[in-house]
């Protein structure tokens, strides 16, 4: 298999996470590889969101969590002393509900490239092309840049999200569950996008769809009450899993 | 049984439209006649010319000058420091007992009767202070006044803001205070407005804090001394008026101006924020 040659993108290490006392995340050991989709499954509260949101340190975020072990991004330590902002400019994050800002659709693309320093108008015009052409968006917004990025539908708004995180030139794509608000159509697109994304990016994916899981991943890692009970190619966790539990779920008798 | 539930529905919605009929008819008598006693005593004249009884001038034009200085001074001292204050509790103090107590302290001085702020800034700013009777001292007292309602509303308006384009902004990598300014503010506009509403008309209704502190002399201050000069305020003209000259007609017509401008005002801070809203796109 090719796929196993990949070049490791993000390697988790021993990682527990602790929200007050209760323990959220168990002793996880999981390597991201480059160039792939990566699909978190798991019943809810299972800890999969935790742990996607642990590798752009979102969960900062989030008073009384305790984090320890090791997350390395090509080879260097983000959990530890690293500037949060640097991060998160190179691991972007699309959530489960569109959250596109209040403010036109131009606006929203360039917000990201706009605080991280670029000005110039011809230089702002071409990552608002760019990132809404590679989120499959520039057709149908373009001759609409300056209306309101709230009116238009909600899986365009995704996509425009998507787009947004990619003006930044992220290296790392994670998504939340981000077909979960969409109709069928729209959540095709997202996944087609994300067929062709992966060409450029390594994308995390958390979901509930079990089709989508099989149908868009390379990889799949399958967690239950904190803990990562299986991960291995799509492939064999959908027809040859190794864990009774991991079977059970994904054949739909519990979830 | 139905008949009997149907007919409890009909006395009910009966009862809460006559409420509000009510209200709407006071509110539109007192207008009415505060507007038609008090339509006869305008003229150009009256709101531009001074008041002085020696020459027999009564005209008002002193006081919309002074009440007009002392809004804009007042929310000048109030507003940045309220929202300042209101970021602060939202978005960075550890919620916990310190920023309660904060909130408790805050929304105790609302209550507090305005003469006693009067009395303060009677003592403090005019006397200790030696700023005299002033615009100055009359906004510093008033900004005392109003900073619980700016700080309370523009706290509403944050914590009313999507959490969402919070996490989306910072999960852009932007910091904390870029979000702040360029998302979660520009949201928070049309909550921040209505604090400037209700602090100008607790300064445009005020009068006994106003006598205390920025004192009632009927001129226009002079370019240079605009903020130490005494001034007189259209409300504490309208007491002096009515209780000390018992001159009713200029009381009303007074009135009327007070009206109109509080209705000017509105007008002007909702259409600012409505603007904002527009270009948005969450009207």
């Amino acid at each position: 298999m090719q796929k196993e040659i990949s070049k490791k993108k993000i390697v988790v290490k021993d990682l527990n996470l602790f929200y007050g006392e209760f323990h959220a995340l168990k002793a996880i050991n999981m390597d991201i590889y480059e160039g792939e989709v990566t699909a978190l499954i798991g019943p809810s509260g299972c800890g999969k969101s935790t742990f996607l949101k642990t590798l752009n340190r979102m969960n900062d975020l989030v008073e009384h969590v305790r984090v320890t072990g090791s997350i390395t991004l090509d080879g260097n330590e983000i959990l530890s002393d690293v500037d949060v902002v640097a991060l998160r400019k190179r691991v972007g994050m699309v959530f489960q509900k569109p959250n596109p800002f209040p403010m036109s659709i131009y606006d929203n693309v360039a917000y990201g490239p706009r605080i991280h320093g670029i000005k110039k108008k011809s230089q702002l015009d071409e990552i608002v092309e760019k990132s809404l052409r590679a989120a499959a968006l520039w057709d149908e917004v373009s001759d609409r840049l300056s209306k309101s990025a709230l009116g238009i539908s909600g899986g365009q708004q995704q996509r425009l999200c998507i787009a947004r995180t990619l003006a930044t030139e992220p290296e790392v794509l994670l998504m939340d569950e981000p077909t979960s608000a969409l109709d069928p159509i729209s959540t095709s697109k997202i996944e087609e996008l994300c067929e062709t994304l992966k060409k450029n990016y390594t994308i995390v994916i958390v979901t509930h769809n079990m089709q989508q899981a099989g149908r868009i991943s390379d990889r799949t890692a399958f967690f239950l009450l904190g803990e990562l009970v299986e991960y291995d190619l799509t492939e064999r966790i959908f027809h040859r899993p190794r864990n009774e539990k991991t079977e059970r779920y994904i054949t739909g008798r519990f979830g | 049984m139905r008949r009997r539930r149907k007919m409890k529905d009909w006395i009910l919605k009966s009862l809460i439209w006559f409420c509000s009929l009510l209200t709407v008819l006071f509110l539109v008598w007192m207008i009415l006649y505060i507007v038609s006693r008090g339509l006869p005593g305008i003229n150009w004249a009256f709101i531009t010319t001074p008041y002085n009884l020696f020459r027999n001038q009564t005209g008002i034009l002193p006081m919309i000058v002074g009440t007009l200085l002392l809004i804009v001074t007042t929310l000048a001292v109030a507003v940045p420091i309220g929202v300042a204050a209101a970021i602060y509790l939202t978005e960075y103090a550890r919620q916990g007992r310190v920023v309660r107590m904060i909130r408790f302290a805050t929304e105790s001085l609302a209550g507090i009767p305005s003469i006693i702020y009067g009395l303060f800034g009677y003592i403090f700013f005019k006397n200790t202070l030696h700023l005299g009777f002033s615009v100055l001292a009359g906004a510093l007292t008033l900004s005392i006044m109003v900073l619980p309602t700016i700080v309370r509303t523009t706290e509403e308006a944050l914590l009313s803001v999507n959490p969402s384009y919070r996490e989306g902004s910072l999960a852009l990598g932007a910091t904390r205070l870029q979000t702040l300014f360029k998302v979660i503010l520009p949201s928070a506009i049309p909550g921040i407005a209505t604090a400037v509403i209700l602090s100008m008309g607790r300064v445009i209704g005020e009068t006994a804090a106003v006598i205390y502190t920025a004192g009632s002399v009927a001129k226009i201050p002079a370019v240079d001394r605009l903020l130490t000069s005494s001034v007189r305020t259209l409300s504490v003209h309208l007491y002096m008026v009515a209780l000390e000259e018992a001159d009713f007609v200029s009381a009303f017509a007074t009135a009327t101006i007070l009206m109109i401008i509080i209705a000017l005002l509105n007008l002007l801070a909702n259409r600012f924020a409505r603007k904002i809203t527009d270009r948005q796109g969450m009207a």
